[in-house]
């Protein structure tokens, strides 16, 4: 995208009116600053792959030692709020179909005798499946607490059993050594609210002119087409700018995420990727005639960037011709920078290897708006 | 005139606003974008690109020992169908391709494996790219399973079968397969009811009153109460139909089942468009701006259901102050009757409670319509 050389007083002008023509309406302004400070709070705690507080029912049929010992390691395991105590296997069924547990255990009589005797008592496990994700959670949970109190089963012999089969291994979770889920939302939710005001602010620039009928006054002005592009894009990416520095600052803070990477390296993929978005939404925005038409636009693209961007689930999860679409998304290249930059001390090739498609996209975007800007003018 | 006579006056007024309203809407390209298109971009967004099953993780192989055992658990790990072994080679050759995102995790056969196993040990290294938690505690479990059928099988092989003291039969009702897909796309339905519920209304009644058209409606001899029926029912039905096309959708295309009946479905889908079509007629009646209230309809409406209904989050995992939050989010008592019709199928033990709360939430919010609407006019 070439540019003859704007005229500095023009463009001066032309980026002061944009700014005030966005922060006049005074809720307006509340808009660009408080949504995304909530949505920075609010997904950052709601936003928990974790299942804590569950209510887990158990149908004793033994009060044997063994059910016991399970029954109370369940009520001691931080992740349980309630053992329900269930009479029958219809009270079972209903706890379970009401949702009032996700999951039951059911003990039958011979139960505590089998492990005892060593013949191996069986635990009858349900979850509810229309939870799958959080029923899964939870059967790791039982799970482990299942085998720590078989590892402790004397055998028969009066011998304990160390493990089934001897050996183990020893995991190491590498840049976020307890899996706190937060350190993983934090850094992508950066990336996804920049694209959200961003979008959001961009693709109503031109379509509000149009539709106020005052864009005409702006194609009668002195300035020239690309003075109005250039004036029409400064003042999103500056919002865009302030709004990424204030949660860059909040994430370590508040939250607690360790910064390892280097910040000058942030900022300049940061750079690449606003300016990707700006394209885009001056694309939304100039093929819109209304600011509805302009809002479903912002709508109709940012909802597959956040859901393929690696935050709403792993790209490595998605069927392969999914993630040769997802290359074309700049959420994505960004979302891996944040993660990166944040939690892996990312290098400079690496980011630059997921900057180029950042280039790429923002050139590609830009070269469009304006050619469609253009010939909206002409 | 007869009470008769201007009965049916009314009658006739009520019919001409509604088909006015019909055709208005209808005619509006929006309306299509909003009520068909959207809907089903974002079920097959959910469908294909939400996937909370990780399958066949990238990894890399580090085999420090040269023993048969060593060599035996590492073609375990590249013949397994949970893995995807992408690189094996020195643990300095692999630690990089963890930081770029190449690999998520790293297993190392240690030295003197084969010694360690010969006498009843042998314990690996499992590392995990923990800036990805979810799929990092998916990773530690399932190579830790690789490894201990690994070691079942070599003792079995051996002679020495090993009965575990206690064992758990798992079962997971109503999704056996546990398919995220199951649950992703009925939740998917809700967002889609949201989106026309309440940020279609929003958007397009905050238009007519930015022009002004509302005030001129409003000054034909209609009710107060019948004026905002003939703008909602249409929306409502727009809502219902929407809903009937992504069903099928779910049915055909993702395989997911319903289980209830599609009457239930309906009654639901009805029960719930009554706060959802409130919420939206009151952000349009309090901020007369659409760049505001297409936002506030985005913040208060899409962004709760999408976060703080239980569609994708567990909410018992959720911080308290959020946790309280979630009981005035209408599609937290959405969610759970979508779930259950599709999946388990029609227990109205667990539908009318909710449905009670939704019609409640319905009234509050169209009273408060009404009193926004009087004050605007006065």
């Amino acid at each position: 995208m070439i540019f003859p050389r704007p005229n500095l007083t023009r463009l001066r002008a032309m980026i002061i009116k944009e700014i005030w023509s966005i922060l006049r309406d005074p809720r307006a302004r509340l808009i660009l600053i408080a949504p995304p400070l909530m949505q920075l709070f609010i997904f950052g705690f709601a936003s928990t792959m974790e299942v804590n507080n569950i209510r887990v029912g158990v149908l004793d049929l033994d009060h044997g030692q063994w059910s016991r010992e399970i029954v109370e390691r369940l009520e001691g395991s931080p992740n349980v709020r309630e053992v329900v105590s269930l009479a029958s296997d219809a009270d079972l069924r209903r706890a379970i179909d009401t949702q009032q547990v996700i999951a039951a255990l059911r003990f039958d009589q011979r139960f505590s005798a089998d492990v005892s005797a060593g013949r191996g008592g069986v635990i009858g496990a349900v979850y509810d499946g229309r939870r799958s994700n959080a029923a899964q959670i939870v059967s790791g949970y039982v799970e482990r607490i299942v085998g720590e109190v078989g590892a402790s089963v004397p055998r028969p012999g009066g011998r304990m059993l160390i493990s089934g089969t001897g050996g183990g291994s020893v995991v190491t979770h590498w840049f976020n050594p307890n899996l706190h889920f937060l350190w993983f939302v934090m850094p992508s939710l950066i990336a996804i609210i920049a694209a959200v005001s961003s979008l959001s602010v961009v693709s109503q620039s031109v379509a509000r002119e149009r539709e106020l009928g005052t864009f005409d006054q702006l194609m009668v002005s002195p300035l020239r087409t690309h003075e109005i592009l250039i004036g029409k894009m400064v003042p999103p990416m500056l919002i865009g700018l302030a709004n990424v520095t204030l949660f860059v600052i909040l994430v370590p803070t508040v939250f607690g995420v360790p910064l390892t990477g280097s910040l000058p390296l942030f900022y300049f993929a940061l750079l690449f990727y606003l300016l990707a978005l700006t394209g885009i939404g001056m694309l939304i925005s100039s093929v819109s005639a209304t600011q509805q038409q302009g809002f479903l636009g912002m709508f109709a693209v940012s909802v597959p960037m956040i859901i393929l961007s690696g935050y709403a689930s792993p790209i490595d999860n998605m069927p392969p011709w999914l993630q040769a679409v997802t290359a074309v998304n700049p959420a994505r290249w960004f979302v891996s920078i944040a993660e990166g930059v944040f939690l892996k001390a990312m290098p400079l090739r690496v980011i630059l290897s997921n900057t180029w498609p950042i280039m790429l996209i923002a050139a590609a975007t830009m070269t469009a708006a304006s050619a469609l800007f253009r010939s909206r003018l002409e | 005139m007869s009470l008769a006579t201007l009965k049916s006056l009314r009658a006739r007024r009520f019919v001409a606003m509604l088909v006015k309203e019909t055709r208005q809407i209808l005619r509006d390209p929006s309306t299509f974008l909003i009520a068909f298109l959207l809907p089903v971009m974002l079920l097959f967004l959910m469908g294909y690109g939400v996937n909370f099953d990780s399958s066949r993780s990238h990894i890399g192989l580090v085999v420090q020992d040269d023993s048969a055992d060593a060599r035996s658990l590492a073609a375990a790990y590249q013949n397994s169908r949970y893995f995807d072994v992408r690189a094996t080679g020195a643990m300095a050759e692999l630690a990089p391709q963890l930081v770029a995102d190449r690999i998520r995790g790293i297993i190392v056969i240690p030295q003197n494996f084969g010694r360690d196993v010969a006498r009843g040990g042998g314990t690996i290294q499992i590392i995990t790219d923990g800036s990805l938690p979810n799929m990092a505690s998916f990773i530690a479990a399932y190579a830790e399973g690789v490894r201990a059928s690994w070691a079942m099988a070599r003792a079995q092989d051996r002679g020495r079968a090993v009965t575990p003291p206690i064992g758990v039969s798992a079962r997971f009702w109503f999704n056996p397969e546990l398919a995220s897909r199951n649950f992703l796309v009925p939740g998917s339905i809700a967002v889609v009811i949201t989106m026309i519920g309440s940020l279609l209304t929003a958007l397009v009644v905050a238009r007519e009153w930015e022009r002004g058209t509302m005030e001129a409606l409003m000054a034909t001899p209609i009710g107060m109460g019948e004026f905002l029926l003939t703008k909602v029912i249409p929306y409502f039905l727009l809502g219902l139909v929407s809903m009937t096309l992504c069903t099928m959708l779910a049915i055909t295309v993702f395989g997911v089942p319903l289980r209830g009946s599609p009457l239930a479905l309906l009654l639901i889908a009805s029960v719930y468009l009554v706060p959802a079509l409130g919420q939206g007629l009151l952000i349009s009646a309090a901020f007369k701006n659409q760049f505001v209230a297409s936002q506030v309809a985005l913040l208060t409406t899409f962004l709760p259901t999408m976060l703080l209904s239980g569609f994708i989050f567990e909410i018992s995992s959720m911080p308290k102050p959020l946790q309280l939050l979630t009981y005035i989010v209408p599609a937290r008592y959405l969610i759970p009757q979508l779930q259950t019709v599709f999946i388990a199928g029609d227990d109205w033990g667990l539908f009318l409670p909710d449905m009670a709360v939704l019609l409640v939430f319905g009234f509050l919010l169209f009273l408060l319509c009404v009193r926004a609407t009087k004050r605007r006019i006065a």
